[in-house]
C-alpha cells in the first residue's frame, strides 16, 4: 500500500525539499505552526525531530534545540497530543526522526500504532540496527504501513547498500559525508560517492542530507539524487525568529 | 596469558552476537558502522596473536609494573573479621587499573593503522592512562572530559596536558562522564578513517565491553595465581569491586564468573542515598534501555530521557552500567550493593589510617561495603583497589573539615 512518501516519489517530482525541525522548538507549541508554514511555502517533506537527551549523531545546533525542546516540556506523549488532528490541515508526508531509547520506553508497537493513528508516514531511527529491525520490528512497520528510512554514508560498502536498499521503504537517506549533523564539510569530493549511488540503480529513491544549508548546496545535492534534506540551517534560522511564519517563508524562498 | 581465552561456553560472557543475555549489542548510527564492524571482525584475531600478547605482556611487566601485589590487609582484616586481600591496582603506573586497557587498545590501534586517538574520561584516570600510552607511542591524543569533572579533577587535567594530550571540555547535558562519552563518539563519527576510540570502560557498542574486559582480565588472572600462593586455593569466598561502567569489576570477575562458589560483589555509587534523587546506583534505579550504543540497564525518565546521575566520585558518576554487569545483576550471579558518598569518604579515611593506603574514591565505595557483608573469620575476600586517592585529596580534605 502506498503512503504519502511513496506517492510523492511516484509522482516523479524532482528537487524534493525535506526540512527537518525539532518538535517543541523554539517554543513547545510551535510544532504544528511550523509544519503549516513549511507546507504553505512549498516544502515537500517534513521531518520532525523527537528530542532526546543524548543525540549521538547530532552536532551542537540540533543538540541544543533538543535540549531546549525537552526543557519546554516536549515528550513523545506530548508530541502525539500535538499531532492529533494535524492531517485535517497538512497533506505533506511527515517523518519522525529520533533515537531508539525513548521509542523503546514508549513501547515499539504502541509507538508505531500512534504514528499510524495520527498520520505519520515514516521513521528515521539512526541507532536501530538493521538486523534487529529485520528480525524483530519489520512486520510491525508493515502492519502500520510505516516506512523505515535507513542512513548510508560514503563508507557504506556496496553489499551493505544493497541490503539496506532491500530493507528500506520510502527513500534512502544518503549522508553526504561521515559527520554529525551541521558540520559543513566540503561536498566537492563526494561526486564519486553520489555517482556510485546513482549507478547502483537502487529500488528506493535517494535523498541527500548533512551539510545542506543554502541554495548552492541544495542544488548541488539535488542534482545527484531525488532531493535533499536541510536541518541545522533551518534550526539556526528559526531559533531567534520573532515571526516564525515570515522566517519560514524567507528561508524556503532562499532555497527554492 | 589468557586474554584470548575461549569463553563461548560461558553463560556470563559475551555471545556470538555481542550480547550478554538480553544486554549488549551495537546500537550505532550508520556513520560508525565501518569502525565498529572492523573492530568486531578483528579484535579476537589480534588478541589471539602470540606476537601481540608478547608485546602487551612486556609492557604490562616493564612499563606498568605488573603483576600488581595481592596484599593481605591485616588490620583491615582484623576489623572486619575475615581475611581481606587487596588487589593493588593503585600501584600501577598512572595510579589505577585503567592503564591495562589503554596499553592493549593502543597496540590494537597500531595494528589497525590508526594514528589519532580519542578517549572520554570521568575521574581523569582513563584520560591520563590514554595520554600516557599515546606519549609512549607518539600518537596524537584528544581527551573529552565533562566541564564539571575538569573542575573537580584538576590534577589529572594537568597531567594529561603535560603528557601532550588535548583536553576538550564537554559542556552539554550534565557535563560529566556521560557527556564526555557522547562527545568522543561524535568525534569518531567525524573522523572515521584515521582515529581509534579508546573507550575506557566495559560499556559501549560490542566489541568494547568484551574487549575492555579481556584487557582488564589480567587482574583476575593474577589474583588466581597470587591467591593460590597465599592460601593454597585460587578461589576466594568474596570478590568485591566498585562499578561505574564496570571496567575494574569486569577484570576482577573475568576468570571467576563461571566459578559458582566465588560470590561476586559489585558496589555502585549511592550518591546522597539511592532514593535521594542524587545517585548513580544504576541497577536499583535503572530500566532496560540504550546508552552509548549498548542495550543495558540505564537511569532514565518515563519518557526515555537519560537521567543525570550523581556521585562524589567522578569515575562512578555514570547513568548506565556495562552490559556484562547488567546480566550478572539480572541473572542473580552478582550481589549488587551501593555505598553513599559519606560511606565512601569514611572508608577512604579508614583505609588510610588502618593500612597507610589512600584509596581512590571509586575504590573506597567497594571498601565501604565490607561492613555489610556477612563475613566469617575463615572467609577470604579479594577486593580490587582500583586506584589511588591522590586525585581525590581535595575532596577528602574538604570533607574532613566538616
Amino acid at each position: 500500500m502506498q503512503n504519502r512518501i511513496d506517492q510523492l516519489f511516484a509522482s516523479g517530482k524532482k528537487n524534493i525539499l525535506n526540512i527537518y525541525c525539532t518538535a517543541g522548538f523554539p517554543e513547545l507549541n510551535d510544532t504544528v505552526t511550523i509544519m503549516e508554514a513549511l507546507q504553505e511555502n512549498g516544502v515537500d517533506i517534513i521531518e520532525l525531530g523527537m528530542p532526546f537527551s543524548d543525540p549521538l549523531a547530532d552536532g551542537p545546533v540540533i543538540q541544543d534545540s533538543s535540549t531546549l525542546a525537552l526543557k519546554n516540556g516536549m515528550s513523545l506523549h506530548k508530541l502525539f497530543e500535538q499531532l492529533e488532528g494535524f492531517r485535517s490541515k497538512i497533506h505533506l508526508p511527515v517523518i519522525l526522526m529520533g533515537y531508539l531509547n525513548p521509542v523503546l520506553r514508549f513501547g515499539v508497537e504502541e509507538f508505531l500504532q500512534k504514528c499510524a493513528e495520527t498520520g505519520v508516514d515514516g521513521l528515521i531511527l539512526p541507532d536501530l540496527p538493521m538486523a534487529e529491525y529485520e528480525c524483530e520490528y519489520k512486520p510491525l512497520f508493515e502492519k502500520y504501513n510505516l516506512d523505515l528510512i535507513f542512513l548510508v554514508t560514503p563508507e557504506t560498502s556496496e553489499a551493505r547498500l544493497r541490503k539496506i536498499d532491500e530493507l528500506s521503504k520510502g527513500f534512502i537517506y544518503a549522508v553526504s559525508s561521515s559527520s554529525t549533523t551541521g558540520k559543513n564539510k566540503d561536498m566537492g569530493n563526494q561526486e564519486e560517492y553520489f555517482a556510485r549511488l546513482k549507478n547502483m540503480q537502487l529500488k528506493n529513491p535517494v535523498m541527500i542530507g548533512f551539510g545542506i544549508r543554502d541554495k548552492a548546496t541544495f542544488d548541488a545535492a539535488a542534482a545527484h539524487a531525488n532531493g535533499a534534506i536541510i536541518g541545522t540551517a533551518f534550526i539556526k534560522a528559526i531559533e531567534k525568529s520573532a515571526d516564525l511564519k515570515a522566517t519560514v517563508k524567507d528561508f524556503v524562498a532562499g532555497i527554492r | 596469558m589468557d586474554i584470548a581465552i575461549d569463553t563461548s561456553k560461558s553463560k556470563y560472557h559475551v555471545d556470538e552476537n555481542g550480547y550478554y543475555g538480553r544486554f549488549g549489542g551495537a546500537y550505532i548510527p550508520e556513520m560508525l558502522y565501518p569502525n565498529v564492524e572492523e573492530l568486531q571482525r578483528k579484535y579476537m584475531e589480534v588478541l589471539s596473536d602470540p606476537a601481540f600478547q608478547q608485546e602487551f605482556e612486556d609492557l604490562l611487566k616493564n612499563y606498568v609494573g605488573r603483576p600488581s601485589p595481592l596484599y593481605l590487609a591485616k588490620r583491615l582484616s582484623e576489623k572486619y573479621g575475615a581475611k581481606i586481600y587487596l588487589k593493588r591496582e593503585d600501584l600501577n603506573h598512572t595510579g589505577a587499573h585503567k592503564i591495562n586497557n589503554t596499553i592493549g587498545q593502543i597496540l590494537l590501534a597500531k595494528r589497525l593503522g590508526k594514528n589519532r586517538i580519542i578517549a572520554e574520561t570521568g575521574a581523569g584516570q582513563h584520560g591520563v592512562a590514554t595520554a600516557t600510552v599515546c606519549a609512549l607511542m607518539g600518537m596524537e591524543c584528544v581527551v573529552y572530559m565533562g566541564s564539571i569533572d575538569i573542575e573537580r579533577q584538576a590534577p589529572n587535567v594537568a597531567r594529561m596536558k603535560m603528557l601532550g594530550a588535548t583536553v576538550v571540555p564537554a559542556t552539554s547535558g550534565s557535563k560529566t562522564l556521560k557527556d564526555a562519552t557522547n562527545e568522543a563518539i561524535r568525534d569518531w563519527i567525524n573522523n572515521p578513517v584515521d582515529t581509534h576510540y579508546i573507550l575506557g570502560t566495559a560499556a559501549g557498542p560490542h566489541p568494547y565491553p568484551d574487549m575492555v574486559a579481556r584487557f582488564q582480565s589480567v587482574i583476575s588472572e593474577e589474583i588466581k595465581k597470587q591467591l593460590k600462593e597465599h592460601t593454597g586455593n585460587e578461589n576466594p569466598n568474596y570478590l568485591v569491586a566498585c562499578i561505574g561502567g564496570g571496567s575494574n569489576a569486569a577484570g576482577t570477575y573475568f576468570h571467576y564468573v563461571d566459578v559458582p562458589e566465588v560470590k561476586i560483589v559489585a558496589v555502585e555509587a549511592g550518591g546522597k542515598g539511592v532514593h535521594s534523587g542524587f545517585s548513580a546506583a544504576t541497577t536499583q534505579l535503572g530500566k532496560i534501555g540504550i546508552i552509548h550504543a549498548s542495550k543495558t540497564l540505564l537511569m532514565q525518565t518515563d519518557d526515555g530521557q537519560i537521567v543525570e546521575p550523581h556521585s562524589i566520585s567522578a569515575g562512578l558518576d555514570y547513568p548506565g552500567i556495562g552490559p556484562m554487569h547488567a546480566h550478572l545483576f539480572e541473572s542473580g550471579r552478582g550481589i549488587f550493593l551501593s555505598s553513599t558518598d559519606d560511606e565512601a569518604l569514611a572508608a577512604g579515611y579508614e583505609l588510610s589510617l588502618l593500612e597507610g593506603i589512600i584509596p581512590a574514591l571509586e575504590s573506597a565505595h567497594a571498601l565501604a561495603k565490607l561492613k555489610d557483608l556477612p563475613l566469617k573469620p575463615e572467609d577470604v575476600v579479594v577486593l580490587c583497589l582500583s586506584g589511588r586517592g591522590d586525585k581525590d585529596l581535595n575532596t577528602y580534605i574538604t570533607n574532613m573539615k566538616k
